[in-house]
């Protein structure tokens, strides 16, 4: 019975990536790679993606996932809208975010004009505030996600914790330093480093953004690599995951072990 | 003491507030696009001066250069997500029934390829599938989407059954082995009932995770007759005069019918695997 999934594992997974490996064996591949200026923004891109957005979004979900588990009917409703975004399909959210960010009819900068008589930015025209907007994009979506998981953490954190601490006259500030940052620090540095994994992965925030424009400025690796397929440089496109694998494998493997050490507890 | 109350209160407005707008921006602007005109759409205001339907009717009559083959495309995004929802139903069921139940040799071997694909980034995969999809002369079939997204469904669907299943009691499976079941009796009997409610929600996600894919949807079909609305959405951005109070219109269409099922299912979409993953 469990042969089905074998079979497609090793009919989609197993020999594509082997194939894959194979079409990424020659070093005249990563010669050009290298060579190609695209090629060095993108890792830069990349990097500062992971760094500021993980992070910024790690930071959000911990605060509103404090504010999310109070106890209050209305607070429930809020959590019930703020869901959405991670609910609905990428692509009319992006859109709609894109055209929010037209310089001359977009919302934004027609709001913008309203209230200064000035002109708003050309958003996505000007490389690092283009490559801003696709953080914003890729945070707005997958922010409800962290929150309720980050949520799920501090409400196993067991009350009478917080009533001694009361009792103890801690501060609100005193009772997240030493009460609920112990009880969470675990789940938070690791789905930091989940999320870091797959927002390696996020092609639809930039791509359905900017297209890795304006002049391929705003690339990041997950859409260097379609890009290439697309340039019909298929050789290249593998080259490009190839370089990502040292950096990625190892957090694949982190988590696994992570996974298997709760299978044994 | 009331005064401290009030305080209180007002903070968590005060959150609240920022929240609502930040989430509920993009999702208005989609709504107020697809009931305006296009000078009134591309006007900034926040409001249209005649709210319309026009849009959905010519969306609906496929009455413009873009909408061609909505019909097609809403039944292939259909099609697809059905089928990617049943394959991996019953390829996960098996495979998390022949490793939770029967302990099939091997099995946490299996588990672990599984989670490996699981964890390696959907975008980092997608080139050499599209590779191996071209050298099994499968692009521009759906079934190329298809089997794409049944692999990236499954080890989720596996992991989540398997977690399940193993909460049920061994002496069920003792039982009616000593009434003489076989394993496939054992399965159909025992083991599909009592995982109803997993099998319902694992369903249900791979379901959603088909009908919203657009990177693989994108590179591995081409024909404006195999394509998933996803990739059609994609293509109103081809040139510069888009008619956004259209895709916008489409988009609204094409972003309920998985939001209505997300809420509908709430309760088991979240959490799973990654609150299992990220356990302290």
């Amino acid at each position: 019975m469990i042969a089905p999934y074998v079979l497609v594992f090793l009919v989609f997974v197993l020999y594509p990536v082997s194939y894959g490996l194979w079409l990424a064996r020659h070093p005249e591949s990563y010669r050009t790679l290298f060579e190609d200026p695209v090629f060095f923004r993108t890792v830069v891109n990349t990097v500062v993606f992971l760094l500021v957005a993980v992070n910024l979004k790690f930071l959000l979900a911990l605060f509103l996932s404090g504010f999310f588990v109070h106890e209050r009917p209305w607070i429930r409703w809020v959590s019930v809208v703020f869901i959405i975004p991670w609910a609905v399909p990428a692509i009319p959210t992006i859109f709609s975010i894109r055209f929010m960010l037209n310089p001359e009819w977009g919302v934004i900068n027609s709001l913008i004009f309203r209230l200064t008589q000035m002109d708003g930015p050309n958003w996505l025209n000007e490389p690092a505030l283009a490559l801003s907007m696709a953080m914003v994009v890729h945070i707005w979506k997958a922010l409800p996600f962290w929150t309720l998981i980050l949520m799920a953490g501090r409400l196993a954190i067991p009350r009478e914790l917080y009533e001694a601490a009361s009792v103890d006259g801690a501060s609100g500030w005193q009772k997240f330093r030493f009460v609920t940052w112990p009880s969470i620090r675990t789940l938070y540095l690791t789905s930091t480093l989940l999320s870091m994994i797959w927002t390696l992965g996020d092609f639809n925030s930039v791509y359905l953004l900017t297209g890795g424009g304006p002049a391929d400025l705003t690339h990041v690796l997950a859409t260097l690599g379609i890009r290439y397929i697309r340039l019909d440089q298929v050789d290249q496109a593998m080259a490009t995951i190839v370089v990502a694998l040292p950096f990625v494998l190892p957090l694949v493997y982190f988590m696994m072990k992570r996974l298997s050490a709760d299978e044994q507890a | 003491m009331n005064k401290h109350k009030i305080l209180k209160e007002a903070k968590l407005w005060l959150v609240a507030i920022p929240v609502l707008l930040w989430t509920l921006l993009p999702i208005y602007h989609i709504f107020l696009f697809s009931i305006s005109s296009k000078d009134s759409a591309f006007s900034g205001a926040l409001w249209p001066d005649k709210p319309m339907l026009h849009n959905f009717v010519v969306v609906f009559r496929q009455d413009h250069f873009y909408l061609h083959h909505f019909w097609a495309q809403i039944w292939n995004s259909l099609w697809i997500a059905v089928a990617v929802g049943v394959l991996t139903l019953v390829i996960a069921t098996c495979a998390a029934f022949a490793i939770s139940r029967l302990k099939v040799r091997g099995g946490r071997t299996v588990m672990n390829a599984a989670l490996f694909t699981y964890f390696i980034p959907a975008a980092f995969l997608a080139v050499p599938m599209y590779k191996a999809m071209g050298s099994y002369g499968l692009l521009n079939s759906r079934w190329s989407l298809v089997l794409a997204m049944v692999t990236l469904a499954s080890p989720y669907a596996i992991w989540v059954l398997k977690q399940a299943s193993d909460k049920l009691p061994w002496e069920l499976d003792e039982a009616a082995r000593i009434d003489g079941a076989t394993p496939l009796q054992l399965f159909r009997l025992v083991y599909l009932p009592l995982m109803t409610p997993s099998l319902v929600a694992i369903g249900t996600y791979a379901l959603l995770l088909a009908w919203n894919e657009y990177l693989y949807a994108f590179l591995l079909l081409s024909h404006e007759n195999t394509i998933p609305l996803a990739v059609g959405l994609g293509h109103f951005l081809a040139s510069d005069d888009s008619p956004w109070e259209l895709l916008m219109a489409t988009a609204l269409i094409y972003a309920t019918p998985p939001a209505a099922i997300y809420y509908a299912f709430r309760r088991y979409m979240v959490g799973g695997l990654t609150s299992g993953a990220v356990k302290a």
